[in-house]
């Protein structure tokens, strides 16, 4: 089955699908900035955008899979796509690492200035006299009304056992693919996206929580845009990851990846310990502390 | 079914490029889409190139006399958004392209596919960018680092700009990824990482910035993104955000980027200049190690750009003194160039001297930096014409420059044919004279405090200005010489393999032009190569 050995380099044949999601790009983009100024239109631009780039994901991928088990890649494209995937990764913890920075930013920067610390006595004075820096915060201008906090214990904690377990389960399915135990591998994987898609569940759930009885919502201030974008761009990442795992789950059953070779059952893996990891961060960072 | 596909790809490596435009719009091939990264950035180029025009020409003389001052203000946010992003960037990753797997042995980028992919995302980004000139409330004009609360005054290309920035950076981190793992992963057998080109080295550095740091800028638009439409606070001081934050984490990425931008014109000057000094690099290991100091420095000095929006003393004080360190690694690149060419059989075709150039005159832009570093002195220059002319002189005559060094040096070995030396030099000293006309009166211009990005000045500034306008117009024209060499590259006579005095480096051992496919098994290297 093997075509190739690793002295002669594979280089794939040329594709359609970039171009197609440039042009998914270009459509998604135009459509949801138009939709943004006002214009009715750009919705469904956007969401055309959308089902091009699904389209192009797919076939892309479909593509990918199809050499992948046609047993075209040797030992060093293998690696490549590891490297590849290490690094996406590396990119996606900088993305986060922006909105945390603005959290701490805000929490030892801007309110304790606004509260009059540092040299902004005066600041605090002429602008927001008698605003005490506390944190939470909406701000001294009490962005989007009084509100209440998101306690950390309660929902979040279970949230938080439920990726931690969700984790170990793969980790789990991981062990049993090397083991050639497929029965295992099928179960402990489905047992991960399900508890993945509790997990989002339950986020949906808490978010409602906020706007409905906490009046915690997006525009609740500094304490509101850092709460619902760090926990939106996680949830986001968690929907993706449970997603790619369900994808892998019904690759398994088709019988794909050996216990040697199973490149995008790990990448997808260490893209889940990932968005865990992340949580972690979150849950330390934004609910508790 | 297996068998079918193998077959099909068992013999497509044997034939050369498909015909018509799906050899571009679907290309895997590096050579290829390191063409058309180098054409589109020329042509970018020549795009930001006019909108410098309208700038200068609106400044020659006190007084509005060609365009409206909002007009005046989206030509300089155009025009710096499109030389970085859509300039020299994608030049130097179209020489990467070209380059990196020539020089190590590679048979193409190590992910092809993804490569098509980000070059082909560019086009969408700049063609949505450039759309705003078009639209309600013009383009963008609250400058090219977007800062709120101004930026969110933009009309209709507000969110325009966002998601054509947030494209920009979906591309260079896929360019960047590929280059990392072509780099690692690809290399000939026997090429240890420090056995690598310079060049090789210096984008390695690089493309670790670039995915290091592109995310930052996604979220810091993002956030400008949510804060304009969808209520969030944080840069907005009544919720308890701050528009100085915007500042920190735009400058986070900022000044990686000033190194992104600079460090492959180090690793292309590294090439050239041993080549025709006819000596080897001299100390390239410290050459690694200083590019890397650089770019771990860069990460912890970004907020030297914002000494006068207020920060603790502290912060001054460390941000100060971390910039001045850069000085150190720099200068130890500066030295072994110049010891390089130390007692070498020296000549100077075009690519050298526009190499001599580079050290020349991107050593004046590194001292006009190390001047504004100092953070009691920058409050003086801050915002004034002298720091236009630091970041002109280390962007022209530094990245601009490097870039047309390398396309001189690389262009027998793309075409298969000498460029015409005289049409080069005459390029070459145009460009050098007029960029410091455009360039060196600005300075004076700062120290005497005449603002950036204003339409119209104080009747004192008058004269300089004029002289810059001129200089600018020339530096415009002499690049007209540049497209008639790349027009007449292929009726030079045929460049052989080596096209110049044995140079160091694997790309010189496959024939000019190189073939469409090289080293589909991997090379050995040996001494005549430059290896040891």
């Amino acid at each position: 089955m093997t075509t190739h050995t690793d002295e002669r380099y594979y280089v794939p044949h040329g594709s359609h699908w970039p171009a197609v999601g440039s042009l998914g790009l270009l459509f998604m983009m135009v459509g949801v900035s138009n939709w943004l100024n006002g214009a009715g239109a750009g919705f469904y631009i956007m969401l055309t955008g959308l089902a091009i780039i699904v389209f192009m994901i797919t076939g892309w991928f479909a593509a990918v899979i199809g050499e992948s088990e046609g047993g075209l890649y040797n030992a060093q494209v293998d690696k490549s796509f590891r490297q590849g995937m290490f690094w996406f990764i590396f990119s996606e913890v900088m993305f986060f690492a922006a909105f945390f920075g603005a959290l701490f930013y805000a929490r030892n920067m801007a309110i304790p200035w606004l509260g009059g610390e540092s040299n902004n006595f005066f600041t605090n004075l002429l602008l927001w006299e008698g605003y005490e820096s506390t944190w939470p915060s909406n701000g001294p201008g009490n962005m989007g009304g009084d509100y209440e906090a998101m306690p950390p214990f309660g929902l979040p904690l279970i949230n938080t056992a439920l990726l931690l377990t969700s984790s170990i389960t793969l980790t789990i399915a991981h062990h049993a693919l090397i083991a050639g135990k497929r029965a295992q591998v099928t179960a402990f994987l489905a047992m991960t996206f399900l508890l993945g898609f509790i997990f989002i569940f339950l986020q949906g759930f808490e978010y409602v929580e906020a706007y409905q009885h906490l009046n915690l919502k997006l525009t609740s201030g500094i304490y509101g845009s850092t709460f619902f974008m760090l926990t939106g761009f996680h949830g986001l990442h968690v929907t993706i990851g449970a997603i790619m795992l369900t994808i892998i789950w019904f690759r398994v059953l088709k019988g794909h990846f050996s216990a040697e070779k199973h490149f995008a059952f790990e990448a997808v893996a260490w893209y889940w310990h990932f968005v865990d990891v992340v949580w972690i961060a979150l849950y330390v960072f934004v609910y508790w502390m | 079914m297996t068998a079918a596909v193998a077959d099909a790809h068992d013999h497509h490596d044997d034939h050369g490029p498909a015909k018509g435009i799906g050899r571009w719009l679907f290309s895997t091939n590096h050579k290829d889409i390191g063409t058309m990264y180098l054409v589109f950035s020329l042509i970018m180029f020549f795009i930001g190139g006019a909108m410098a025009m309208v700038i200068r020409s609106e400044l020659a003389i006190p007084g509005l006399q060609f365009v409206h001052p909002e007009f005046f203000n989206q030509m300089t946010t155009m025009h710096a958004l499109i030389m970085v992003f859509g300039a020299v960037m994608p030049a130097f990753v179209g020489l990467a392209n070209w380059m990196i797997p020539l020089m190590i042995g590679a048979p193409d980028m190590a992910l092809p596919r993804m490569n098509n992919w980000s070059f082909w995302i560019l086009p969408v980004a700049f063609g949505i960018l450039l759309s705003t000139l078009f639209m309600p409330g013009g383009a963008p004009a609250g400058g090219w680092t977007m800062y709120p609360p101004l930026i969110l005054q933009t009309g209709d290309a507000f969110p325009f700009l966002i998601f054509s920035v947030h494209l920009m950076g979906l591309s260079s981190i896929m360019g960047a990824i590929n280059v990392i793992v072509t780099i690692i992963n690809m290399r000939a057998p026997d090429m240890s990482l420090l056995k690598m080109p310079m060049f090789v080295w210096t984008w390695l550095i690089t493309a670790y910035l670039l995915i290091a740091v592109m995310p930052v800028l996604a979220g810091a638009v993002t956030m400008l993104l949510t804060d304009q439409f969808f209520g969030t606070s944080f840069f907005l001081a009544a919720g308890g955000g701050d528009p100085v934050m915007f500042q920190h984490i735009f400058w986070f990425f900022g000044h990686p980027e000033v190194y992104i931008m600079i460090l492959p014109a180090f690793g292309v000057v590294s090439e050239i200049i041993p080549t025709f000094s006819r000596k080897p690099l001299f100390g390239h290991d410290s050459m690694v190690y200083a590019a890397s100091c650089i770019a771990f420095l860069s990460f912890i000095v970004w907020a030297h750009h914002m000494f006068t929006v207020g920060m603790p003393l502290t912060g001054q004080l460390f941000f100060m003194f971390a910039t001045m360190l850069i000085a150190v690694p720099t200068g130890v690149k500066i030295f072994n160039w110049v010891a390089t060419m130390w007692r070498g059989a020296m000549t100077f075709e075009t690519p050298m001297l526009f190499s001599l150039a580079f050290v020349f005159l991107f050593t004046i832009g590194g001292f006009s930096g190390l001047m504004l570093a100092i953070a009691p002195a920058d409050v003086q220059y801050h915002d004034t014409y002298f720091v236009v002319a630091h970041f002109h002189y280390v962007l022209v005559p530094g990245s601009v420059f490097a870039i047309m060094a390398g396309a001189y040096y690389w262009l027998p070995k793309w075409t298969g044919h000498m460029y015409n030396e005289t049409l080069g030099k005459a390029h070459f000293w145009a460009s050098t004279i007029f960029v410091n006309i455009t360039f060196f009166p600005m300075h004076f211009l700062g120290l005497a405090a005449m603002p950036r990005r204003i339409p119209d000045y104080s009747t004192q500034y008058a004269d300089f200005n004029t002289v810059a306008s001129i200089g600018a117009i020339g530096f415009g024209l002499s690049q007209l010489l540049f497209v008639w060499v790349l027009l007449t590259s292929k009726k030079g006579e045929k460049a052989t393999a080596e096209v110049w005095d044995n140079p160091p480096g694997l790309e010189w051992t496959v024939p000019s032009p190189a073939p469409y496919h090289t080293f589909e098994t991997p090379p050995k290297l040996n001494e005549s190569h430059g290896f040891h």
